[in-house]
């Protein structure tokens, strides 16, 4: 099911449109029904899905096309900014006890990923100066206890085990170590369960009044469908949860998941789990994942990963650049080289807009490219590099020979660069138009 | 107590809120119209069954209500359970021995405990299994597995953790060629698919066993959470092209899920559902009976 870009659906969509200053009604119901599929593709709700397009439906009738912006971007902008609303407020702060010891519990389904949720916030919150203590009150899936332990061996952090007793008596045991060896939050790792299991649910519920935690964490696959909402549901009704973390979310699934559950218990989602090392936990940004579930990339979470993973002193450098327009090929050398110490290629790319993994497969982005790509570049004269409009066919039979590529590889190169210094423009245009206090454009 | 049973009670839960809904839209539509197909696509859609797949049905079924003359609700239901279950290709999962089960998907959807259930389904059945630990990632995961090769009475063959799952099953071949082993299921790291290097980890498994075994069968089969949605298409397409599975298996059909995508899965990829996992006991693998499954759902 290849998916397209929702932009570029809606632009067949409105083609017929051009001219036209304002949304009638029937254009706006032809884009909706790409919206819906969208979404519905993106594992949102049905029913959310519905309440959603409705509501789209009536703010985007009779909308005023903005100058500058196309009807199929006035109505992503729109479609954007509610799933924004629907998704926010950003709230990712974690409610800490005053004077005693801060209780998380972590709760969901099986395979969602608690044991090694876990291990991540305990890295997270021993970053920002606490002292977490792990838990392990799985007493059900065979070998949960050893995993917790081996997590909280890599994260340095101490694990509580007692066995596999009553898993009510091990958190209010763990309370008590924890009173002891002076540690101020614990996370307490618990079995995995389905929502429907009566006895378990209760034994959630025990623990719950037992040790009164100030967060209830309920940790939730990405990739989870439409039955997300029911399972959020059960587990809020009877624990009252404070919170949601979104895991997996470093494959393509699109996530639709977060905000049907957002949507169905306004339960705020607090982190995403974006990666199988344990530094791999993010806060949550509404704005990104609405992009994501429209399938437009995520250009913020990239340029951030990008600034974690590359010095600081040459992130400010690549930014002054960005702006001034003066990026060049010696620039996206730099770049390519800092990509790769950022992950795995397919995982930033989908990041970028207009390149989702769907469009990407065939294309092959391995490790030797990136080799070609630095030898092409290596065998470009200085001048060439930053003023890459001169690279005439005699020059690209140099380079190529240089590199031990083709012209058409250069030929390739050089047009993937004039995209990427588009992309930079358009980025940078949103900024000043941000600080002229104009719209934003709506994909990033 | 039978598959049909089993499933059927498993899924009773879900099962009675969606039926209720469809047998209320059918009765409520004495006549079958465009509003009455529209109310079944969105119990299709809340099944997981996904945009295009529901679309394909409800089409089909069109042509059906067309040609057959039906008009009656109770008729429809039928013919739409037909359709369902005409999407699933009858295959079995037949073991000749010697037969290498590779088990493979992404994180958390059950490969393990799958493993510790399809090795005592086939010790009950007189084969001689031999399990090899090649999810040496996950923290803790030999020991799961060598808890569930215990409860199967089964042997396992495990490295340290860290080590390479290639040599794990190399290893696990050598020791099925000597013990006389039928089967040798290797358990791998739960990986997303779109982990190209990890891929990789597994094509090399795959070669193993070809190349290690050669007069063994290759069985690979995905084991998929019921509860995943769309993005479950995207998996097992790119697990297909990896290690060119036999089936997959759907896990967790005990909770409120339907495990739709399945249907999905089986209409664009040609794909069987093998076994169905509904519960945690190690006897909670059933054959998959796509007319129970279309039953259980509709």
């Amino acid at each position: 099911m290849a998916f397209e870009a929702l932009t570029q659906k809606l632009e067949v969509v409105f083609k017929r449109l051009r001219g036209k200053g304002k949304l009638s009604e029937a254009d706006v119901k032809q884009a909706m029904r790409e919206i819906r599929l969208a979404l519905l593709e993106a594992d949102v709700n049905y029913k959310v899905v519905k309440d959603f397009v409705q509501k789209v439906t009536e703010r985007a009738v009779g909308q005023e096309v903005m100058e500058s912006l196309t009807p199929a971007q006035q109505v992503i902008k729109i479609v954007h900014d509610e799933l924004i609303q629907l998704m926010g407020p950003k709230d990712t702060k974690l409610n800490f006890s005053q004077s005693k010891v801060s209780v998380f519990m972590m709760v969901g389904l099986q395979g969602s990923g608690k044991t090694t949720t876990c291990g991540k916030l305990g890295l997270y919150l021993s970053k920002v100066g606490k002292r977490p203590l792990l838990v392990a009150a799985d007493i059900y899936r065979p070998a949960a206890i050893k995993q917790l332990q081996v997590v909280g061996e890599k994260v340095g952090l101490p694990v509580f085990t007692a066995g596999e007793q009553d898993p009510v008596a091990i958190s209010k045991a763990a309370l008590e170590h924890a009173h002891r060896h002076g540690n101020d939050v614990v996370i307490i790792d618990t079995a995995g369960r389905l929502h429907i299991d009566d006895e378990l649910m209760e034994e959630l519920e025990r623990i719950k009044e037992a040790v009164t935690p100030n967060e209830i964490l309920l940790v939730v696959d990405s990739m989870t469908g439409q039955d997300a909402v029911n399972v959020a549901e059960t587990f809020h009704s009877r624990l009252h949860l404070t919170g949601l973390i979104l895991t997996k979310l470093d494959g393509d699934a699109r996530g639709g998941a977060a905000l049907s559950i957002k949507a169905v218990t306004g339960c705020p989602i607090k982190f995403i789990g974006v990666g199988e090392k344990l530094t791999d936990l993010e806060p949550f940004y509404p704005d990104r994942m609405a992009s994501r579930i429209l399938g437009m990339g995520d250009v913020l979470s990239l340029i951030e990963k990008a600034t974690s993973a590359i010095d600081q002193e040459k992130a400010r450098q690549l930014e002054e650049k960005i702006r001034k327009e003066e990026f060049t090929l010696e620039d996206f050398l730099e770049q390519i080289k800092q990509v790769r110490k950022m992950g795995s290629l397919d995982q930033i790319m989908s990041m970028i807009p207009g390149f989702s993994p769907q469009k990407l497969q065939g294309v092959e982005f391995n490790e030797k490219e990136l080799v070609h790509i630095e030898a092409i570049i290596n065998s470009m004269t200085k001048e060439e590099r930053r003023n890459p409009s001169i690279i005439n066919g005699s020059r690209r039979r140099r380079i190529a020979m240089g590199s031990g590529t083709s012209v058409q590889d250069v030929n390739r190169l050089l047009k993937q660069f004039e995209q990427t210094r588009k992309l930079m423009k358009q980025l940078s245009d949103l900024e000043k138009g941000r600080k002229k206090g104009r719209f934003r454009l709506p994909f990033f | 107590m039978g598959f049909f049973e089993r499933l059927k009670q498993s899924l009773v839960k879900t099962r009675n809120q969606l039926a209720e809904k469809i047998e209320g839209i059918i009765k409520l539509s004495a006549k079958i119209d465009e509003d009455t197909l529209e109310e079944l696509e969105e119990v299709l859609i809340s099944a997981d069954i996904g945009v295009s797949a529901s679309e394909k049905l409800l089409s089909n079924l069109k042509e059906k209500v067309k040609t057959e003359k039906i008009r009656l609700p109770e008729e429809l239901k039928e013919a739409l359970k037909e359709e369902i279950i005409k999407v699933f290709p009858a295959e079995k999962l037949e073991i000749v021995p010697p037969t290498i089960i590779l088990v493979v998907g992404v994180n958390g959807v059950g490969k393990t405990t799958t493993i510790g259930k399809l090795a005592y389904k086939f010790k009950v059945q007189g084969k001689k299994v031999i399990l090899a630990a090649s999810d040496t990632f996950r923290a803790a995961a030999a020991e799961q597995l060598s808890i569930w090769g215990q409860r199967a009475g089964v042997d396992v063959v495990k490295h340290q953790e860290g080590s390479d799952p290639a040599a794990v099953l190399f290893d696990a071949i050598q020791a099925g060629k000597a013990r006389r082993a039928d089967i040798i299921i290797c358990d791998t790291a739960g990986r997303l698919h779109t982990k190209k290097n990890l891929m990789e980890e597994l094509k090399k498994l795959y070669r193993v066993s070809e190349k290690e075994y050669p007069e063994a069968r290759i069985v690979s089969l995905l084991v998929l959470d019921a509860t995943t949605g769309q993005n479950a298409i995207a998996q097992a397409k790119i697990f297909k092209e990896a290690v060119n599975l036999s089936g997959i298996v759907l896990t967790k059909l005990d909770g409120t899920a339907k495990g739709g995508v399945a249907v999905a899965i089986a209409s664009e990829l040609n794909l069987p559902v093998l076994f169905a996992g509904v519960g945690e006991g190690i006897d909670d693998l059933e054959e998959f009976d796509p007319k129970a499954f279309a039953d259980a759902i509709l």
